[in-house]
């Protein structure tokens, strides 16, 4: 079972894994900011990502957006996507204080799955562009040139996420609404609004996340799943709430998932990530960055 | 009859509107016994597949076959021998899990049907065969390759398609002709693998038989279903450099990998891929042409020289779907069931079962003679292999079906 590899293919297996973590990062920053401010386990987060890919595919076959390009329309479109649900869906339901809100995502995670495979159908689709297949040599490695550019994106808006929570009024509302929520209502602070906002941002996270995994990555009605079964576990490592958490997190959860996938083989790899989850669940329940949002 | 006053008169107590009534409903019975005569109630046919899951699109293009065979069977006047009783669909979704397929199962048998079909996976197959054993009903399973489903002893449970066993020894043999065709090129050997039933028993088998033959097994990789990245398969197989790369998954993982090793420069002298999911795909012929060229197969196939083959192609692409293995093996498992109930003349599902166990069939549309079943096994079945040239998918063994001459190895 135990292999034996060059330090190089050693390091290029950590590398692809931080490429792969990125995405995780991506996925997880949606996931954490809507429970550190909402407090909700958004369940409808992995069929939110699939039509996000399924968009993707439409605006590029539809439209020949490239996908990369398509960033700008479909971020703020599901922006205002998930504006709305929470307004209309999410909000009204979480008024109850009786958990119910958990089987309102898992619901909604049902039909929005169930839409896509009676409009799409079940077959797996993939794009094929000029630059799928291009690579970025490193001399010593071969990444993926998608994945790159993947990464890359993925760091910058996590950057650019923490900067609005830390620098802009609406980032100091929802910080405030995340710690306070009454004392936030006092001060003039419309929660509704900021909840609405704060569900807005993370699913306009996932929205970039689609159109950085679909130049290498397939899409078929239940791929969210994939994704975001991993994010739950990096929300959980990262610290839940926690933007440079989810960020740290995903990328280290994509190393450790890599190496113990090229060491164990890759269906005992994934193991390393369930062990990491109760490891910090029984030793560390706050996650490396703590509950702070 | 209308009085003056507008009211309805009464005539020996009946009024003329119920007098209407009552003689129509007497016709209506008189009638009856005809009406049954010219149609017989339906024969109910279970159709199982998981259309929701991550098996979805190989249940749809089951389902599809399935279909098509149905609406010939009732096109060609039913099940003469049962008065023209028409075959009628009771579908059940799987969900991609054994617990689903065991669930429809039971449904099946409330709704009262003759026969079921389908399962796809090998999992799913296992448990809704035992499943329908309890009602002494027909299952009849489509793809399922695993070999234990037919080494249980169960009467009911029929195999129309070939196992694993027989797949892979077949891939093996042709493997060696290929090769020593070619002046024995490859020695060396990766496998990639599903971890799951079909998967892991494959890699065994191919393993150990592989091995004896002289091939050097450089490493055996198992992957889970989704799997999210193929990066670390890729690396491993571009580390370790092997001659020949043989993959047994489904298709979103095997579409994955071919794109990761053409992105990762890896050019073995041959893709040798048993039971694919992609490999027999147009879809991904269609996508991803440069990664797809040349990849070859050993996997169920439709027998490309019999007319009817072409014709339910044309069928299934005219509605914009791709041309998959699922659906004439569906095809042909739903007429071998028709044939059997034609056969048995009656919708009694023991005698179902013995005119299956009998069966001959030889009007399907696989490279298969007639049915010959051992132990639920159809012992006339067994694989093709195909190879992805120019952009569509031409078989290359047995010589007798071929439309195509291997291109092997693979340069440049």
């Amino acid at each position: 079972m135990f292999h034996s590899y060059p330090p190089q293919i050693v390091l290029e297996a950590v590398l692809n894994g931080l490429l792969t973590g990125s995405v995780y990062a991506l996925v997880a920053l949606g996931l954490t900011l809507v429970y550190g401010v909402l407090h909700i386990i958004n369940f409808a987060h992995g069929a939110l990502l699939t039509l996000a890919m399924f968009a993707v595919l439409m605006v590029h076959l539809g439209l020949g957006l490239d996908p990369y390009l398509a960033i700008p329309v479909l971020t703020p479109l599901f922006f205002g996507l998930g504006y709305g649900l929470q307004r209309l869906v999410i909000g009204p339901a979480s008024r109850n204080d009786d958990g119910s809100i958990l089987l309102v995502t898992l619901g909604l995670s049902i039909i929005l799955e169930n839409a896509l495979l009676a409009v799409f159908r079940s077959d797996t689709r993939a794009l094929t562009l000029d630059y799928s297949f291009q690579v970025v040599d490193l001399g010593f490695a071969l990444l993926s040139l998608p994945r790159v550019i993947g990464f890359g994106v993925a760091i910058l808006v996590a950057v650019v996420l923490w900067a609005v929570l830390s620098l802009t009024d609406t980032g100091k509302a929802i910080r405030a609404v995340a710690k306070e929520k009454l004392g936030a209502a006092l001060v003039g602070i419309d929660v509704r609004h900021i909840y609405a906002v704060t569900f807005g941002l993370g699913t306009a996270c996932i929205a970039i996340a689609a159109c950085l995994l679909m130049p290498s990555f397939y899409v078929n009605p239940r791929v969210g799943n994939a994704f975001v079964l991993v994010a739950f576990t990096v929300v959980v490592l990262g610290g839940m709430g926690s933007i440079p958490g989810a960020l740290i997190g995903g990328l280290a959860i994509g190393a450790v998932e890599s190496l113990c996938g090229l060491y164990l083989g890759e269906s005992l790899g994934q193991i390393g990530i369930f062990v990491i989850f109760i490891l910090v669940l029984l030793f560390r329940p706050t996650g490396l960055f703590g509950a702070k949002a | 009859m209308t009085s003056l006053n507008g009211r309805t008169a009464s005539l020996n107590g009946l009024s003329r509107r119920s007098l209407i009534k009552t003689g129509a409903a007497g016709a209506t019975l008189l009638s009856a016994p005809g009406l049954l005569m010219a149609q017989p109630a339906p024969v109910k046919l279970g159709i199982l597949q998981p259309v929701t899951g991550n098996l979805a699109q190989d249940g749809e293009y089951g389902r599809i076959g399935a279909e098509a065979a149905i609406n010939e069977v009732n096109a060609a006047g039913g099940i003469k021998s049962l008065g023209g009783a028409k075959l009628e669909m009771v579908f059940g979704d799987a969900r991609s899990n054994p617990e689903g397929g065991t669930q429809e199962v039971e449904r099946m048998h409330a709704e009262g049907v003759a026969a079921v079909v389908g399962g796809f996976a090998s999992p799913i197959c296992l448990a809704a065969s035992q499943a329908a054993s309890r009602y002494d009903l027909a299952y009849v399973v489509d793809v399922g390759v695993s070999d234990a489903i037919v080494s249980r002893g169960l009467k009911n449970t029929f195999r129309f398609g070939p196992g694993f066993g027989t797949v892979t020894k077949a891939a093996i043999e042709n493997l060696v002709k290929l090769n020593d065709a070619a002046g024995k090129p490859a020695r060396t050997v990766v496998l990639v693998h599903e971890d799951g039933l079909f998967g892991t028993g494959l890699a065994k088998l191919m393993n150990e038989r592989l091995s004896a033959l002289g091939f050097q097994i450089l490493e055996t990789i198992a992957h889970p279903t989704p799997a999210r990245d193929m990066s670390n398969v890729a690396l491993r197989i571009r580390a370790l450099n092997p001659d020949l790369v043989i993959p047994s998954s489904y298709y979103g993982e095997f579409v994955l990998l071919a794109r990761t090793m053409q992105q990762q420069r890896i050019r073995p002298k041959g893709i040798y891929a048993v039971l694919n999911g992609a490999a027999s795909n147009f879809r991904f012929v269609k996508e991803f042409p440069e990664a797809a060229a040349n990849v070859m197969d050993c996997n169920h196939w439709a027998d490309p020289r019999k007319p009817k083959t072409a014709e339910l192609r044309k069928q299934v692409e005219a509605t914009g779907r791709f041309w998959l293995y699922n659906t004439p093996l569906n095809y042909s498992c739903v007429r071998l069931v028709a044939d059997a109930i034609e056969r048995a003349a009656s919708r009694d599902r023991v005698k179902i079962i013995e005119a299956i166990t009998a069966s001959t069939f030889a009007d399907h549309i696989m490279p298969y003679g007639p049915t010959r079943f051992e132990n639920g096994q159809n012992l006339g079945a067994g694989p093709v292999n195909t190879q992805i040239q120019g952009g569509d998918i031409k078989v290359i063994f047995p010589a007798e079906f071929a439309d195509a001459k291997p291109v092997y190895p693979v340069t440049g």
